[in-house]
């Protein structure tokens, strides 16, 4: 259980956090989508995911939101990850690997270019 | 699936697809009676009597897309292949509980895997659930309860790098003192 003195780490987070966010202009929130059916999870959709949260983490990248769905349908083409920027048409990616997950954060998300080899048609 | 971790991963996602607005999920551990034991438990919409006699069944699926639910099928016979046993019980309007005992230590009884990032997926991924997480390992107990940390953030995204590290450390710390005291 997280205990008293780490809640209270948790709570300093958390108004360091919310100083910083005061200080941007509020645009909305790009969010990326990881499908996790068993089809998904089983071509490796957790490791794909795993990866996308230590960008997030490691390069502290803020005001994303990520969101793991069950099956999207698109079985061929899992594991699949959808990026939804505010404002912009929602892109959707298949057969994402770590690396591709990789690829993805780095020039879609935080350099605004569709990595367009591995955009499928949803 | 080639870990325990990732079979409690696909039924928690069926959980989250009953429109479940909590979900336990349950590890035990325990040499001296060589069990390894699973329960993942909501409160979704569950199923009648009917419907969870056919769920064992591949062929049988709530879902639209495709006519094979391989989920349950799948975690059954990995852990009857292993000595092991396999219940499902629910009611219509509570919920649901999946319980897979494993004979802890039989030669084909898959490893129990990365259970920090199963964990992370479901509480950052589908952050509206309530999520909580008891790990029992022979006397050892860590119990993981998201709530506490959604009432001091008060509305902050756990997507926050910030936050995610936290959980993700408060995960590793809990597991790592259970396992080896």
């Amino acid at each position: 259980m997280p205990t008293v003195k780490s809640l209270d780490d948790l709570k300093k987070i958390r108004d360091e956090a919310l100083r910083k966010q005061q200080l941007k202009e509020s645009q909305g929130k790009t969010e990326i989508i990881v499908g996790m059916g068993t089809v998904g999870i089983a071509a490796g959709a957790r490791e794909t995911l795993k990866r996308i949260l230590e960008l997030i983490e490691n390069k502290n990248l803020e005001d994303l939101i990520v969101r793991q769905t069950g099956n999207i349908g698109l079985d061929s083409f899992e594991p699949i990850v959808q990026v939804a920027k505010p404002g912009e048409t929602k892109v959707t990616y298949g057969k994402v690997t770590p690396e591709i997950a990789q690829r993805i954060i780095e020039d879609h998300v935080v350099n605004g270019k569709i990595v367009t080899e591995f955009q499928i048609e949803d | 699936m080639r870990e325990l971790a990732l079979h409690i991963l696909d039924i928690a996602e069926n959980s989250i697809s009953a429109n479940a607005t909590s979900i336990k999920i349950i590890i035990i551990e325990n040499i001296s009676e060589d069990i390894l034991k699973i329960i993942i438990e909501d409160n979704g919409k569950g199923m009648d009597e009917v419907t969870l006699k056919r769920i064992i069944d591949p062929f049988v699926t709530s879902r639209t897309t495709r006519k094979v639910g391989l989920g349950i099928p799948f975690f059954k016979a990995a852990a009857e292949a292993c000595e092991g046993t396999f219940d499902i019980s629910s009611q219509p309007g509570k919920g649901t509980k999946v319980t897979a005992v494993f004979k802890h230590s039989h030669i084909d009884r898959m490893p129990l895997g990365d259970v920090v990032n199963t964990l992370m997926t479901l509480i950052i991924g589908t952050p509206d659930i309530h999520w909580f997480f008891e790990y029992q390992m022979n006397e050892q107990v860590f119990i993981f309860d998201d709530e506490p940390i959604k009432i001091v953030l008060d509305g902050l995204s756990l997507t926050e790098p910030s936050v995610m590290k936290f959980i993700r450390q408060t995960l590793i710390n809990g597991i790592e003192s259970v396992q080896s005291p």
